[in-house]
C-alpha cells in the first residue's frame, strides 16, 4: 500500500484523523516535557528555602495584581544583565514556585534580584506613589494595598495545606502559626516581604 | 443523486456567533487602546484596582483570544462543517449550548480577571472553575463538530475541517495539561508544577495556544472562506495535506524558544530552535496555497473588499511566520526577548492576519447568511485600508520600541559599565508608545465601522433558509 491510498484512509476515517492529530501533536510535549517532571529536585531543593506565611501572602498579591505582566523574575547569563540585575536565575532557585513567575515583558526592570535592594520605606511609597520616587515611572500606583489586611489576601491555612500536599515542607506548626504572622498587617507589607526575599533564598553555590 | 430528506443547515447559531465575535473584538481592541493610553499616562487607572494595568491586560488578550477568536472559529466551523459534510449540525442544541455557554464564560472570566482571580499563566490566566467550564463547552463543541464530520454524506473530508479538528483536539489537550491544579479555594489554586517544570508546561500550551487557535483554526477558515470567495478551488489539495501534517507535527516543539537564556536546559531550547525554524515550511506552504488560489482571481481584488482583506491577511501570516522562527534563533532572541518588539510581532499576527481574515470572512458570509447586498461596500474598504494603516503603523511602532530596548539594555561601555539606565531606557520609549495608541485607535476605527457595517446588514434580518443539496454519487459515502 502507497503513502497516498494509507492517507485516502485517514482522509475519510474521521476516528483515524482524529487519532492521528492526537498522536502526532502530542510528541512533541512527551519528548521535551516528561524528562523536565522526572527530574529529581531533592537534592537542589535543601538549598532553597520554602516561602513563610507573609511571604506567600506577599506572592500572591504579586499574583494577583499581574506584576509579572510588566515584570520579569528571570536573569539572563549575560554580562549586562549580570550587571544590571545580579547571579544569573537558577532553576533550583524556583522550586517552590506555583506558578513560576518568569514573565515574558520588561516595561520595567527584572524583579528576581530585588531583594535587599531598596529599603522596606522606599517600597512603600514606591508602591503607593511610584511617581513621588522615581519621577519617569510608568508603573501604576497600588494605594489599595496600604489599607486592605494581610488577612484579606485569602485563606493562608487552606494555601498552605494546598503546597504542603504538592511537597512543600511545612509542618504543622508553621500552618497553625500562620494566621498569627498575617495579623496587623497590611497587603504591602506581605508585598514588601515578598519583595525584599526575591532571590535571596538560595545559599548554595553561585557562580558570578 | 441522493436527496438528504429535505433537511436545511442551521445557520442562526452561526449568526449570532459572529454577532458575539464583533462585540468582542470591539471591547477587547478598546481594552487594548486604553492599556497603551496607560503606558503614556500612568494615572488614568485613577487608582481603581480594576482599571489597573495588570488586571486589564489579562482581560485584552483574553477577550481577543477567547472572545473574539474563539466565537468566530467556532462560528464559521459550524458554517463550513455542515457545507463541506452536506448535512444538517449534529446535537444542533448543543452548537446553540456551545454558543452561549462560552459567551457566559468569557463575559464572567473577563469579570474575574477584573476581580483579581488569575493563574497568571499568560493566556491561562482563568483560574479553575473557569478551567473547568471551558472544557465543558470545549467538548460539547468537539461532539457538535466530530458529530457533524461521523454523519456526513461525501465520503472525503475536506482540508478545512481538519485544521478546525486540530484546534479542538490540541486545543483540549494543551488546556488540560497545562490548568492541572491544586485549588485551595473558589478563587485561587496552585499549579501542579513548579518552577522550571511550570515554565516548560506553559510555554508549550502558550506557545501552541497561539499554533493551534491563532494559526491552525483560521488556516481552516482560510482553507474555506478563500476558494469559496475566489470562486477556485484551492491551488493544491496535496500541499495543504503535506502542509497539514509538517504544521501538526513541529508547531508543539516550538514553545521553549519563549525560555531561551532561562534555566530550563539548553537541549529543549535548542530543540526548539531547530523545530521553529522547520516550522517556516509548513507556514509558508500553507500561504503559497492560499495566494496561488487567487493567482488567476486578482481582477476580483478591485471589486471585493472581503477578498482583499483575506489575501491581506496571508501576506501578514507569511510575514509573522517568518519573523516568529527568526526570533527564535537566539542571536535575535537575546535582543528581541523582554522587549516590546514581542508585542509587534504578536500584533502582526492577531491584526495582520487573524483580524483580517476574520474581517474578509465576515464580509463575504453575513451578507449570504441573511441573503442581501453588504449594507455599504465603500464603508468595508475604508475600513481595509484603516486596518492595514493601523497594522503597519503598531508594527513599526513596535519594531521601534523593542530593538531600542533590546539594543540600549546589552549596552556596555569601553570600561564594561552599562550605558544606560533602565529608567532612561523605559522612559524613551514615549514616542513610540504613542504611535502605537494611534495605531490602536487607526484599527478600532475600522472594527467600529465594520460592527456598524455589518449590523445594518443583519438588521431586522432572519438567516436564509438553506436546503441541504443533493450529494453526487461519486463522492457519496454509500459509493
Amino acid at each position: 500500500m502507497s503513502g497516498l491510498s494509507l492517507h485516502k484512509k485517514l482522509e475519510e476515517n474521521i476516528g483515524l484523523l482524529i487519532f492521528g492529530i492526537l498522536f502526532v501533536s502530542s510528541l512533541g510535549g512527551l519528548v521535551q516535557i516528561l524528562p523536565l517532571l522526572n527530574q529529581d529536585m531533592t537534592e537542589a531543593a535543601k538549598n532553597t528555602r520554602v516561602y513563610s506565611a507573609l511571604e506567600l501572602t506577599g506572592r500572591d498579591i504579586y499574583i494577583r495584581e499581574g506584576c509579572s505582566v510588566c515584570h520579569s523574575q528571570q536573569v539572563r547569563p549575560l554580562i549586562a544583565e549580570i550587571e544590571r540585575y545580579g547571579p544569573y536565575s537558577r532553576a533550583e532557585e524556583f522550586i517552590y514556585d506555583r506558578p513560576f513567575l518568569w514573565g515574558s515583558k520588561r516595561t520595567g526592570p527584572d524583579l528576581h534580584r530585588v531583594g535587599g535592594k531598596f529599603s522596606d520605606d522606599w517600597h512603600r511609597v514606591h508602591l503607593v506613589d511610584p511617581r513621588a520616587v522615581v519621577s519617569e515611572s510608568i508603573m501604576p500606583g497600588y494605594p489599595w494595598l496600604a489599607r486592605r489586611n494581610a488577612t484579606q489576601a485569602g485563606n493562608i491555612v487552606a494555601k498552605m495545606r494546598g503546597l504542603r500536599y504538592l511537597g512543600h515542607p511545612y509542618s504543622d506548626e508553621d500552618i497553625e502559626a500562620a494566621p498569627g504572622q498575617l495579623e496587623g498587617l497590611k497587603e504591602i507589607d506581605a508585598l514588601i516581604v515578598y519583595l525584599q526575599r526575591l532571590g535571596t533564598a538560595y545559599t548554595g553555590e553561585r557562580s558570578q | 443523486m441522493i436527496d438528504v430528506n429535505n433537511s436545511t443547515y442551521h445557520d442562526k447559531v452561526v449568526i449570532r456567533l459572529i454577532q458575539f465575535s464583533v462585540i468582542w473584538a470591539v471591547v477587547a481592541m478598546t481594552v487594548g487602546v486604553y492599556l497603551s493610553a496607560e503606558l503614556i499616562w500612568p494615572t488614568i487607572d485613577f487608582g481603581q484596582f480594576w482599571l489597573s494595568f495588570g488586571r486589564l491586560r489579562p482581560l485584552h488578550t483574553n477577550g481577543i483570544l477567547f472572545g473574539f477568536g474563539v466565537s468566530a472559529l467556532m462560528g464559521t466551523a459550524f458554517y463550513s462543517v455542515q457545507r463541506t459534510s452536506h448535512v444538517p449540525l449534529f446535537a444542533p442544541k448543543l452548537a446553540w449550548f456551545c454558543c452561549f455557554a462560552w459567551q457566559l464564560v468569557v463575559l464572567t472570566g473577563g469579570i474575574s480577571l477584573l476581580g483579581g482571580m488569575t493563574s497568571s499563566k499568560e493566556y491561562a490566566e482563568l483560574e479553575w472553575p473557569f478551567d473547568i467550564a471551558i472544557t465543558i463547552v470545549w467538548v460539547c463543541f468537539g461532539i457538535v463538530f466530530f458529530g457533524t464530520i461521523a454523519t456526513r454524506k461525501i465520503k472525503q473530508i475536506y482540508i478545512s475541517n481538519w485544521f478546525y479538528g486540530s484546534l479542538i483536539i490540541v486545543i483540549a489537550m494543551l488546556h488540560i495539561v497545562n490548568s492541572l491544579a491544586i485549588p485551595v479555594s473558589l478563587t485561587k489554586s496552585y499549579s501542579i508544577y513548579a518552577g522550571a517544570q511550570d515554565a516548560v508546561v506553559q510555554w508549550w500550551y502558550g506557545h501552541n495556544a497561539v499554533g493551534f487557535l491563532m494559526t491552525g483554526g483560521y488556516l481552516g477558515m482560510m482553507y474555506y472562506f478563500l476558494p469559496k470567495q475566489a470562486g477556485r478551488p484551492i491551488w493544491s489539495y496535496r500541499l495543504s495535506v503535506v502542509a497539514f501534517w509538517a504544521f501538526v507535527y513541529s508547531y508543539i516543539w516550538a514553545g521553549p524558544h519563549h525560555l531561551h537564556f532561562s534555566a530550563i536546559p539548553e537541549w529543549v531550547q535548542s530543540l526548539a530552535v531547530v523545530m521553529s525554524i522547520i516550522l517556516l515550511l509548513p507556514s509558508w506552504a500553507s500561504m503559497i496555497n492560499g495566494i496561488m488560489t487567487v493567482s488567476t482571481a486578482w481582477e476580483k481584488l478591485k471589486t471585493d473588499p472581503a477578498l482583499k482583506f483575506i489575501v491581506l491577511s496571508l501576506a501578514f501570516y507569511g510575514l509573522a511566520t517568518f519573523e516568529g522562527p527568526m526570533m527564535a534563533l537566539r542571536s535575535v532572541n537575546v535582543v528581541s526577548h523582554f522587549t516590546d518588539w514581542t508585542i509587534g510581532h504578536v500584533h502582526s499576527g492577531a491584526l495582520g492576519w487573524n483580524a483580517m481574515v476574520t474581517y474578509g470572512t465576515f464580509y463575504f458570509l453575513v451578507p449570504r447568511l441573511v441573503g442581501v447586498e453588504l449594507h455599504s461596500v465603500r464603508l468595508a474598504n475604508i475600513h481595509f485600508w484603516l486596518a492595514l494603516a493601523g497594522t503597519m503603523l503598531y508594527i513599526i511602532a513596535m519594531w521601534g520600541a523593542g530593538v531600542s530596548q533590546g539594543l540600549l539594555w546589552l549596552s556596555i561601555d569601553e570600561i564594561g559599565e552599562l550605558s544606560f539606565s533602565f529608567k532612561d531606557i523605559m522612559s524613551s520609549m514615549t514616542p513610540y508608545y504613542a504611535l502605537r495608541l494611534v495605531a490602536g485607535l487607526i484599527f478600532l476605527g475600522g472594527t467600529v465601522l465594520m460592527a456598524y457595517n455589518l449590523f445594518m446588514t443583519l438588521k431586522g434580518r432572519d438567516a436564509v433558509v438553506v436546503k441541504v443539496p443533493p450529494v453526487d454519487p461519486a463522492y457519496g459515502v454509500n459509493s
